[in-house]
């Protein structure tokens, strides 16, 4: 399936958000995530599964004002 | 002084627009502040841009005050700040929801909204206001128990633009602290805001920007001092006439 993370498309394998994060080269990074918008804590990436054309955002720590 | 936590110093400084790591490091010691604001974006799969800020600001152990930066709608900040109390492991939130592009002035209604949502929420909402009474009395009623109104546009440099309105707000909520954030250039300008009774002063660009940020961010802390120590000796009100400063009883009378 196809999801959009950070707007840019990839294909993963049906699953989780922990599973395409982990897929995508953010496993045990310092960010947090939000799907359609919606924040979903670390603890239920595991949780949350994935459906095509879902948009994910994934952020870290960064300089700030 | 903040949310129940009390700091000895009374200036927070930005992290952002510093010409090296190293020179942001300096300045931020050279400024003493014990509060830096950090904010949060995008990362790629590969990128690593953020996990060495991260570290960085570990290193530091100071207190971070994570920002709303660049959102523009209820929604947005609201899910910004749940990211920054995840990736930064606090309650507080520096909440900015802009309203206009061009001065980055803020959307106070979708502030008041914001705030509520995240106060409700267990956060200690820091918001980035104007200097509206009646907008800050929101803000109070909303949960906020620090009000950060604008000097003037964020990184305009143009200092205190409304100061009867800042001293108005001072005089109007004696018992909630005040932060003087954005629009700072020089260190009178935050000399200035200490002087108005303001408890603290948050600034970036100012420093960030100097031809030498270290140098000016020790101008800064003295000015922060000096203003602080200024209030607290309770200045003179400014009268219209002249008053001789030295006695004119005993004077020589030399004719002429």
């Amino acid at each position: 399936m196809r999801i959009f993370l950070n707007d840019d498309a990839h294909d993963v394998e049906p699953g989780t958000l922990a599973a395409a994060l982990e897929t995508l080269g953010f496993g045990g990074r310092k960010i947090a995530t939000a799907v359609n918008g919606r924040f979903v804590a670390a603890t239920a990436r595991p949780k949350t599964a994935l459906a095509d054309g879902d948009r994910v955002e994934v952020v870290a720590p960064m300089q700030g004002g | 002084m903040f949310y129940g936590v009390e700091l000895r110093s009374r200036l927070l400084l930005g992290t952002a627009r510093y010409p090296s790591p190293a020179i942001l490091e300096r300045a931020i010691k050279a400024s003493g502040a014990e509060v830096v604001t950090v904010s949060l974006r995008r990362e790629g799969g590969s990128g690593r841009t953020g996990q060495s800020f991260w570290s960085f600001i570990q290193s530091l152990g100071l207190r971070v005050l994570p920002n709303t930066a660049g959102c523009h709608s209820v929604k947005e900040a609201v899910t910004t700040a749940h990211m920054a109390r995840e990736l930064f492991d606090t309650k507080w939130i520096k909440l900015e929801v802009i309203g206009d592009a061009d001065t980055l002035q803020p959307d106070v209604f979708g502030l008041v909204e914001a705030a509520r949502i995240l106060s409700e929420d267990g956060f200690e909402v820091f918001p980035y206001t104007t200097e509206d009474l009646v907008v800050a009395e929101h803000l109070v009623e909303a949960g906020c128990r620090v009000l950060m109104p604008w000097g003037a546009p964020i990184g305009s440099a143009r200092g205190l633009n409304n100061v009867y309105g800042l001293r108005t707000l001072r005089a109007h909520f004696p018992d909630i602290p005040l932060v003087v954030d954005a629009g700072l250039g020089v260190p009178s300008h935050a000399a200035a805001a200490m002087e108005l009774g303001y408890d603290a002063v948050l600034l970036n660009t100012a420093v960030a920007e100097a031809g030498d940020p270290v140098e000016m961010a020790r101008a800064f802390a003295l000015a922060v001092e000096a203003g602080r120590a200024a209030h607290l000796a309770q200045p003179m009100e400014p009268r219209d006439m002249a008053v001789p400063s030295t006695p004119v009883i005993g004077k020589a009378v030399l004719g002429g």
